[in-house]
């Protein structure tokens, strides 16, 4: 039983006259991990934007084609953006922590989003930090400057700080390209859990990474979505030359 | 093969020569460097040594007395400190909304280049013509129409406080302006994004993200700019500095059964910077009034070198959160 939460028709992307997408279809499935593999460059990150229209905030971004989530399309005129993120959370490449205390950062979404009672934000943080796996760490001193944890505290926090705003969907952006192994497996472990509340898209340079913590896994290139299929087909048996040869290293 | 045809040698010669280059130009160099600061810790030495002279309590509170011989400055402390208050309530809210506007919403076209142009532009000219710009339109036009429309008979449109600190807001709003504005831009571009990533709107990022962070910043600029506004004197010349005031700009608001004391924006007024000219050049006697002169400008300097210390410390937090930011 798969459902489709994330629906993608003919999307093509343009940044001023560089073309980043090119005419990507692809259907992506509710509680599952999505990776998204390809050389730098291929438009992963570009694709990751467009579904929470973190890409409009750039300077000459046009699009074609749609992005439906649970069927509507959130290029809609009537759709609100800042809603749509609340919607569709995000975590970035690099840790992008407020200078502010732990406290105020993990706080900050519930308060912009209208939560009153002191008491909801502690349980929803503490919720989201055990989840993040970085409760343990920091529960004795949320006062402290965030920016003093280290860089994969830091990113455990940016993860929790994005599961505060309760959202349906998860895009990632190489969430652990800057970690040391044991920060990464703590990551990878807990995008594992957290695919049975939330949908997942991870984009990531490291394809043994895309094999173990994804369902499905797309393989772009050159602004073209070459192969998607289920993680196991694509890495034992891809169906695509060029799959092939960038997972077997002969590009890339 | 020969890079070139210098040879160890001719190194050894060009060393010396540069060598003597260097010692001249680096002797130069440091000759300047320490004369301009030989020149204000001498000018500032004198004040020092002569100011503190003559400064006491009663130098700082009390009237000029004796044709201006005698007594303290008071009213000029009092008058200088009410001016800056209403000026910083004139130019700070509007300097930083502009700031804003101007750095985070108006887009990058033709009409909004040449406003960051003009305004760029306005810090540049002479302050003696924002006087007149103030006494034209704040006084004449806007004080003179509000009287003749009101018939409120000479209420407004005569040069007073709140006409010049009206003036000295519009004087220094372009530095405001463009403080703040490079203090906003300086915030990385990864925090707004991370803010609106988390469904805020872009007021809300502005307001809990961008301005905190670039408070210190804008602090900096705010705070310079009062102490430019604090030591000007030309503008005030049209706009209601008094030569001598028998009593301070303070009128008696009635309430019916009791009455408040109150200052009065619309009086004449005494200022620090406009009470050391007039000793020195239009008093009756100016070497007797020297240690007064002396008094004052120590008073003065010490308003100034106070408010640009604090806007040291506060560029020092901002560098530090800026540089914490950067460094993840």
């Amino acid at each position: 039983m798969r459902k489709v939460k994330i629906k993608v028709n003919e999307l093509s992307v343009f940044f001023n006259f560089l073309q980043a997408l090119n005419r990507v279809s692809i259907e992506i499935y509710g509680n599952k991990v999505t990776a998204i593999i390809g050389p730098s460059g291929c438009g992963k990150t570009s694709f990751l934007r467009t579904i929470n229209r973190m890409n409009e905030l750039i300077i000459g971004f046009r699009k074609k084609g749609e992005v439906l989530i649970d069927n509507i399309n959130i290029y809609n005129n009537n759709i609100d953006v800042v809603n749509l993120r609340r919607l569709v959370g995000m975590v970035f490449q690099s840790s992008n922590l407020f200078p502010k205390s732990i406290y105020e950062n993990l706080a900050f979404a519930p308060k912009i989003h209208g939560i009153k009672d002191q008491k909801i934000i502690d349980e929803l943080i503490e919720e989201t930090c055990t989840k993040a796996a970085i409760w343990e760490e920091i529960k004795d001193r949320l006062e402290v400057n965030a920016l003093t944890l280290s860089a994969g505290q830091q990113q455990r926090l940016c993860i929790a700080r994005a599961l505060t705003i309760q959202p349906d969907i998860l895009l990632m952006d190489e969430p652990a390209s800057m970690l040391d192994p044991i920060s990464t497996a703590k990551i990878e472990e807990l995008i594992f859990d957290l695919k049975k509340k939330y949908t997942i898209i991870v984009v990531t340079h490291n394809m043994q990474q895309a094999a173990r913590i994804s369902d499905f896994t797309a393989f772009f290139y050159l602004g073209q979505l070459v192969e998607y299929d289920k993680t196991t087909k694509l890495f034992t048996n891809p169906s695509n030359k060029q799959t092939e040869d960038y997972l077997t290293g002969r590009f890339g | 093969m020969k890079m070139t045809d210098i040879d160890i040698k001719s190194l050894i010669k060009n060393r010396k020569k540069t060598d003597l280059q260097t010692m001249i130009s680096m002797f130069l160099i440091k000759f300047f460097t320490y004369s301009i600061v030989a020149v204000l810790f001498l000018i500032l030495g004198k004040i020092v040594y002569e100011g503190s002279a003559v400064i006491n309590r009663q130098f700082l509170t009390s009237a000029p007395q004796n044709n201006m011989t005698e007594g303290g400055i008071g009213p000029a402390i009092f008058g200088t400190l009410v001016v800056v208050f209403l000026m910083i309530l004139f130019a700070v809210p509007v300097g930083i909304f502009a700031a804003i506007y101007m750095s985070e919403y108006a887009k990058d076209n033709v009409f909004n280049r040449i406003l960051r142009v003009t305004v760029n532009n306005l810090a540049g000219v002479p302050s003696i013509v924002f006087g007149l710009f103030g006494l034209g339109f704040f006084v004449l036009f806007i004080g003179r129409g509000y009287d003749s429309i009101f018939g409120a008979g000479l209420f407004l449109g005569k040069p007073a406080m709140l006409w010049a600190s009206a003036t000295l807001a519009i004087l220094v709003l372009p530095t405001i302006i463009v403080s703040s504005i490079e203090a906003l831009r300086a915030v990385p571009r990864n925090q707004r994004i991370a803010s609106l990533g988390l469904g805020a709107s872009k007021w809300q990022t502005i307001k809990n993200v961008v301005l905190p962070q670039a408070r210190p910043g804008i602090l900096t600029g705010v705070i310079l700019s009062i102490s430019r506004g604090a030591g000007e004197t030309a503008p005030l010349l049209f706009l209601g500095c008094a030569f001598f005031l028998p009593q301070l700009p303070v009128g008696y608001l009635d309430l019916g059964l009791f009455s408040i004391p109150m200052i009065n924006p619309a009086e004449q007024f005494m200022y620090l910077s406009y009470h050391i000219f007039i000793l020195a050049t239009q008093s009756t006697n100016p070497t007797i009034t020297m240690p007064i002169q002396y008094g004052t400008t120590m008073v003065l300097i010490s308003i100034v070198i106070l408010l640009n210390l604090t806007a040291v410390i506060f560029r020092y937090k901002f560098r530090q959160t800026m540089n914490e930011i950067k460094r993840v």
